[in-house]
């Protein structure tokens, strides 16, 4: 990567940090390894030869290893092509035509069902219980509530086991996206006490183009992709061996190695307690709350999240200023809006997504542009000057 | 592998033991040329940044290579990079352009007049018929043509069957199970000339043929990726600009691909498919003289082992590489067991593990039993001269010895 860096950014950069690990993770070595043995492989899984049986073994010791990371049996997983997929499914196939999303759901979510209901969160981005209660109390059709695990852009937690609690009580069905949460903290379908549960790949160390969809036992669903009846009729599609083998191989590894996200949780404290002594203005949102332990939403007062993230690639730092997907199209946040924020702290906050290999010498490197860019930006003269 | 006794049969088993099988089942799916594995590679590891971050160095290279990748698939369709969108598959481009296209229609009518009528045919693709049959159950009107023994379908047949309020016609460019290329051309212009849309899926001509969207025009055209020695798990959907094709899309999110397929673009396998097309654009012809060559090979060593041999499907027609024959009076999948050292099959691996004829031999007016006997070979950029002609001697002597068996005990003798 580091040939292409001064074509982008039209000078020198020395040190690249990545610290865009919300948006996409690279691929774990035990991912890559399941990959190459798959890519080499070229049967078809629904094919009954020998090519065809070897590809389907494989495919089936795949569904264990994944369903292990939430400990769930592997007839549950539907293997689909990612996180986005797999929230369509879980939205349009149960037949419920009353959906409850919360406000601060993936667009995947919020753009499958449209005219859903709107579950409003506090302040920290946490789901309004009462309301949710309130609002399933209303209306005596069955419905399905849709809230995620971890926020994408926040990192904040949701109580999933509250939300199940109150879904059930009314019974409605539960569909909780984990995509943020899984391999970074552990995880248990049943803790997490959802009907649907979405999972993407490429977020925990696999590699794109393959999710799942957890389904509880007995749950019928109608397809979104009919045709050759692959994944027992509920996916159709030849089934993206490497994919799912790489998306085995980086479960396994997550799942193993989870204690690695206190080191995480450590860091990401450290980013937080640097940008707070160098400015007293700035604001972490989510922060009084539960939140994954690699993510920090943090606002510059009166500096574009635009302005922040060409500088600190500039300097060769990799942040966001939000969900990666609606990259392109600069538009406020509906996170920070659903959570109160204000149009000016909506405007300069970016995501700072910490993972595995993260280092010291990464945080370190993004408090030093940040810290540039802030005095910048505050009209202040370096700190050799001051000094 | 099983018994590696079999190879002390001659003619009943494997003679190469501990190997897997010889590979003719390139219909069902091809194995990743090692060229476009490399290609892949750098993208699964060091460039792994995600193609719609579009702030940092990491997100625009992927977003760079999806692009010449989209530029390589649309190049050898003869279509617009913006006229491409990648999904998970053709599965995928076949629910999306069939089901997208007509509950498009249905949300906008044109001039007052309903558009709820699509066209397709009986031997389509499960994905293109089961597509149909959901929007049958959404109130559309669904025809499904039946084609001629050749598999062809009949022109006037389709233009008999096209009204005022047909929207759309789906069909295969080339068979998956017979290997028949149908008229696009000809189909094209009927369609064209009565303002209906053209949908054909393309999973198994997409770089094996010739295929030119303006020239056939063509409206929209699925593709695969696992079938062009590309990796699975991609495929793309063409969407003809100007007149513009309209879609519902079928995943909506984050509003990649032009808002009509959302969901984080897998950069290597949008890598993998861009490469093998570049690869079919400079290798097809001569790729295509090959498989003919040996395709006529084995059909000639069968032919003339086996009594009453019969190719179904056109016989000019046809793929460079599909066959498909039934060998009278002995059933497939016995045919199939005795021949372990090759892998081939019944038909389409999506039904390979189901006991019914295949419905697309049925459809050329086989007899149940004789669909039964359907055998599909095909060959591939990487099968060689010698393992053609290992499959010739393999099936040939285990359709010999099946058949003796067969008169045996028809007679009442004891099969050994």
């Amino acid at each position: 990567m580091s040939g292409d860096a001064g074509r982008w950014s039209g000078r020198k950069v020395r040190t690249r940090t990545y610290l865009d690990w919300n948006a996409t993770t690279p691929l774990r070595p035990e991912a890559a390894a399941e990959i190459s043995s798959a890519l080499t492989h070229c049967g078809n899984p629904s094919s009954v030869h020998q090519w065809g049986r070897v590809a389907r073994q494989a495919m089936e010791r795949a569904r264990q290893s994944v369903g292990a990371l939430l400990d769930v049996r592997p007839e549950r997983i539907i293997f689909v092509s990612g996180g986005t997929e797999a929230n369509h499914l879980a939205l349009l196939g149960t037949g419920r035509d009353r959906v409850l999303v919360s406000a601060v759901e993936h667009d995947s979510v919020l753009r499958a069902v449209p005219e859903a209901e709107r579950i409003p969160v506090d302040r920290d981005g946490i789901v309004e219980l009462d309301m949710l209660d309130r609002l399933l109390a209303a209306n005596p059709r069955p419905a399905l509530v849709s809230v995620m695990l971890a926020n994408n852009e926040t990192g904040v937690m949701q109580p999933v086991a509250e939300i199940a609690r109150i879904a059930r009580g009314h019974d409605a069905l539960f569909h909780c996206d984990v995509a943020q949460a899984a391999g970074r903290i552990a995880l248990d379908a049943a803790a997490i006490g959802a009907d649907l549960v979405s999972l993407s790949a490429h977020k925990l160390g696999g590699p794109p183009g393959i999710g799942a969809l957890v389904v509880a036992g007995g749950m019928e669903l109608t397809p979104l992709l009919r045709g050759g009846g692959q994944e027992s009729g509920r996916r159709a599609g030849t089934e993206n061996l490497p994919g799912i083998a790489g998306f085995a191989g980086a479960a396994g590894a997550a799942a193993t190695q989870i204690a690695v996200y206190d080191r995480i949780r450590e860091l990401r404290d450290s980013l937080e307690a640097g940008i707070a002594a160098i400015a007293p203005d700035a604001v972490v949102l989510g922060a009084a709350v539960p939140r994954l332990p690699n993510t920090t939403a943090v606002a510059m007062p009166g500096v574009s999240a635009e302005t922040q993230v060409i500088a600190l690639d500039l300097d060769g730092v990799m942040v966001s200023a939000g969900a990666a997907c609606s990259s392109g199209k600069v538009g406020p946040s509906h996170v920070l809006q659903a959570m109160g924020a204000g149009p000016d702290l909506v405007a300069s906050t970016i995501r700072v997504s910490l993972g595995w290999t993260s280092s010291e010498t990464d945080i370190a490197h993004f408090l030093e542009a940040w810290a540039a860019l802030y005095r910048r930006c505050r009209g202040q003269a370096p700190r050799a000057r001051a000094a | 592998m099983t018994s590696t006794g079999a190879t002390l049969r001659p003619g009943r088993g494997s003679a190469r033991p501990n190997a897997m099988p010889i590979y003719l089942d390139n219909q069902s799916s091809t194995r990743l040329d090692p060229r476009v594995l490399e290609a892949m590679l750098p993208y699964f590891t060091e460039q792994f940044g995600n193609p719609h971050s579009a702030s940092h160095a990491y997100g625009r290279v992927a977003a760079e290579a999806i692009e010449q990748a989209r530029d390589e698939v649309a190049a050898l369709i003869n279509a617009d990079p913006r006229e491409v969108i990648f999904t998970s598959g053709a599965t995928e481009a076949n629910n999306l352009a069939i089901k997208g296209a007509a509950r498009f229609a249905r949300r906008h009518p044109r001039d007052g007049q309903p558009r709820d009528h699509i066209v397709t045919l009986a031997t389509e693709h499960k994905c293109v018929l089961e597509s149909s049959r959901q929007l049958k159950h959404e109130g559309f009107t669904v025809t499904y043509l039946p084609v001629e023994s050749s598999g062809l379908v009949s022109l006037d047949a389709l233009t008999e069957a096209l009204t005022a309020r047909t929207l759309l016609v789906s069909v295969m460019a080339a068979h998956n199970e017979i290997g028949v290329i149908q008229p696009l051309t000809e189909i094209g212009e009927l369609c064209c000339s009565r303002g209906v849309l053209l949908h054909t899926d393309a999973a198994q001509a997409f770089g094996k043929i010739a295929l030119d969207v303006e020239a056939m025009h063509i409206d929209l055209m699925s593709i695969s990726g696992h079938k062009v020695y590309g990796p699975k798990g991609i495929g793309a959907l063409y969407i003809r600009r100007r007149p513009r094709v309209r879609l519902l899309p079928l995943i909506d999110g984050g509003g990649q691909e032009r808002d009509l397929r959302s969901g984080t673009l897998p950069t290597p396998l949008c890598v993998g498919i861009g490469c093998a097309a570049a690869i079919a654009a400079a290798e097809m012809t001569g790729e295509a003289a090959r498989l003919r060559h040996l395709r006529d090979r084995l059909q000639t060593g069968l032919s003339r082992r086996v009594p009453g041999l019969r190719l179904n499907g056109d016989a000019e027609r046809r793929l460079p590489g599909s066959l498909n024959f039934c060998f009278p009076g002995i059933p497939a999948l016995q045919l199939i067991e005795a021949c372990p050292g090759i892998a081939i099959s019944t038909g389409s691996a999506c039904t390979s593990a189901s006991v019914e004829p295949s419905y697309v031999l049925r459809a050329l007016g086989l007899s149940d039993t004789e669909a039964n006997t359907g055998i599909r070979i095909g060959l591939g950029r990487f099968t060689t001269p010698a393992e053609v002609d290992f499959a010739a001697d393999a099936l040939a002597a285990a359709a010999s010895r099946l058949a003796a068996e067969s008169g045996m005990v028809r007679e009442g003798s004891n099969p050994i």
